[in-house]
């Protein structure tokens, strides 16, 4: 009996550790194939080159363009999602009915659950037609509606954990504040966003690293021309989609073209970790406590 | 205006700018799926569902990709789940406190966050060049599974967290032993919530193509996948072929691909809502 519950114990803890092989297994991956790309090509270059040219035959690899692509996109996309994600937080916490939020919760969470495949249809087929009826020289490729799109899909995620954010704010405070007479707007933006502004920029800098490794939205839409532009009209490229457009290719195994889909993933991997774990930090330490 | 008149007027303008910001995401969706459906609706036959893919738009189908799709979707359910359930209860039950327990949660955390594409790349380097499995339905499962993961150890956890301390000192006082516990008491009692995870999980992998397209996974394959070692492709790889070509039937085609995408993809979350709501209402400690 002893021996058996040892045994289950055990491999219980197994698979509990192979998340951390996994953990290892990535960053492994990475950086031995940029290591062997570092050795051919100089950092400096890589990270001061102003032209992303691999594929042809004068080569440059300065990853500057598909950073410029990836912050280009990302920006957009937030500038979409925060206003309205964060009002819809707002509104639902302070003045739609109970009602109202248990319905409309489950249905902002579908915008999450679409396949992105399926937004970047959208996105080309839809909404740069829709844009380019007032904005004649946009191009049928562009990062405008690549990121507009992509905003929609993680306005649920703005919305969801800064709406999480704000109900814990303790209840003492906002009757407080209705009690001296301030309005929900006033209570809102006075009491309630400043309270939980700490859950509030977690979920910000969490919808920044979702839109940094969105792949098939920009991959579709937004191009595949690695381009040092903050011109949202003309097509660029994305680290992401420059992984998926080698991929496609055929691209020989153990070549230098090769190795630039990993030198792009270990950059694209420095983003997202540090901003994941920014936010890990910022939760840890400005955890609002009230008692 | 007098100032407290301002202040209402702000209240009462910021409501509205509330309604039209919780309804413009809905609205977008509402424009896109009737668009889809005006385009891709007509297309959807029998044949379209059992033709293979082919040069000409209208003999092509989808056959290979749902195939793929769902050859995909039970290899990596058979790796991920039982992987994932067992994580997530032992952090819950076993290793709560030791230090290695608190290094596991954060690396669990930090994985969510990492994008599917970089588990393309583990997965295109791991399993496709040191196993040696190439570009085959094993290897992308196998990098779906890891996608999983986090996804089902997290829900795992919360669902056995609901459990209350009383159903576990209950069993212990009439000797069941800690394995006992968990396995009578604790994973019935949070079934429920562990299975709608584990769906959430599934719409989730159904979806992906980035990590897919990586590791290898064609746009064309002629024939369907017969054995885990074939090449093969999924839907999302199929529309996202059909839609880089200029031709307008093909954007026909990805329109209708794309309905039988959503429509897998809505059931399965509608029934992780369905559960969702049942156990919480069932279950009532």
């Amino acid at each position: 009996m002893r021996v058996q519950e040892r045994i289950i114990e055990g491999l219980l803890w197994l698979s509990a550790v192979i998340t951390i092989f996994v953990t290892v297994g990535i960053i492994w991956v990475l950086l031995s194939e940029s290591l062997t790309f570092f050795s051919e090509v100089s950092v400096l270059d890589f990270l001061t080159d102003k032209q992303w040219t691999p594929l042809f035959a004068e080569k440059h690899f300065g990853i500057l363009p598909l950073v410029a692509g990836t912050l280009l996109t990302t920006a957009i996309a937030i500038s979409v999602a925060l206003p309205i994600g964060l009002t819809i937080a707002i509104y639902l916490n302070t003045y739609a009915p109970a009602g109202f939020r248990a319905t409309i919760k489950p249905m902002l969470e579908i915008l999450a659950s679409i396949p992105t495949v399926v937004y970047g249809f959208f996105a080309l087929t839809v909404v740069t037609p829709f844009l380019q009826t007032f904005i004649p020289n946009l191009a049928g490729f562009n990062s405008l509606s690549a990121g507009i799109v992509m905003g929609i899909m993680i306005i649920p995620m703005i919305s969801s954990l800064s709406e999480d954010a704000i109900s814990a704010v303790p209840k003492s405070l906002r009757e407080g504040a209705y009690g001296m007479g301030a309005t929900r707007f006033q209570t809102a933006f006075g009491v309630l966003v400043p309270a939980a502004s700490s859950g509030i920029l977690v979920s910000i800098i969490l919808a920044i690293s979702r839109a940094v490794g969105e792949t098939m939205i920009v991959a579709i839409a937004a191009g595949q021309q690695p381009r040092l532009t903050a011109n949202p009209l003309v097509p660029v490229e994305t680290i992401t989609t420059y992984i998926v457009q080698v991929s496609l290719g055929d691209v020989p195994h153990g070549s230098l073209e090769y190795r630039t889909i990993f030198a792009a993933g270990i950059t694209l991997f420095i983003f997202t970790f540090a901003l994941n774990n920014l936010s890990f930090w910022i939760r840890k330490k400005y955890q609002e406590k009230y008692d | 205006m007098t100032n407290s008149e301002l202040n209402r007027f702000k209240d009462k303008a910021f409501q509205g700018f509330g309604i039209f910001c919780t309804f413009i995401g809905l609205i977008v969706l509402a424009i896109f799926l009737i668009n889809i459906l005006i385009d891709g609706l007509g297309r959807i036959d029998w044949e379209f569902l059992n033709n293979l893919p082919s040069r000409r738009a209208h003999r092509a189908g989808i056959y290979t990709a749902w195939i793929g799709t769902l050859w995909i979707l039970v290899l990596s359910s058979v790796v991920a789940f039982p992987l994932g359930i067992a994580a997530g209860v032992y952090l819950e039950e076993y290793g709560k406190k030791s230090r290695i327990a608190n290094f596991l949660e954060v690396n669990i955390s930090n994985l969510a966050g990492v994008p599917s594409i970089i588990y393309g790349l583990l997965g295109l380097e791991i399993f496709g060049r040191v196993f040696g499995l190439g570009g085959s339905l094993l290897t992308g499962a196998l990098t779906l599974a890891l996608l999983m993961l986090p996804i089902i150890i997290v829900t795992t956890r919360e669902a056995i967290k609901a459990v209350p301390r009383s159903i576990r000192d209950a069993s212990f006082a009439l000797g069941a032993s800690k394995w006992q516990t968990i396995w009578f008491q604790v994973l019935p009692a949070s079934f429920g919530g562990i299975l709608t995870g584990v769906i959430l999980a599934l719409s989730r992998a159904v979806g992906e193509a980035a990590p897919l397209i990586v590791i290898g996974a064609l746009a064309y394959v002629p024939f369907a996948p017969t054995s885990p070692l074939d090449e093969f492709t999924v839907l999302p790889i199929q529309i996202f072929n059909w839609i880089s070509r200029p031709q307008a039937a093909f954007a026909t085609n990805a329109a209708a691909a794309i309905i039988i995408l959503l429509l897998i993809t809505f059931i399965l979350n509608g029934i992780a809502v369905y559960l969702r709501n049942k156990w919480q209402k069932k279950v009532k400690w």
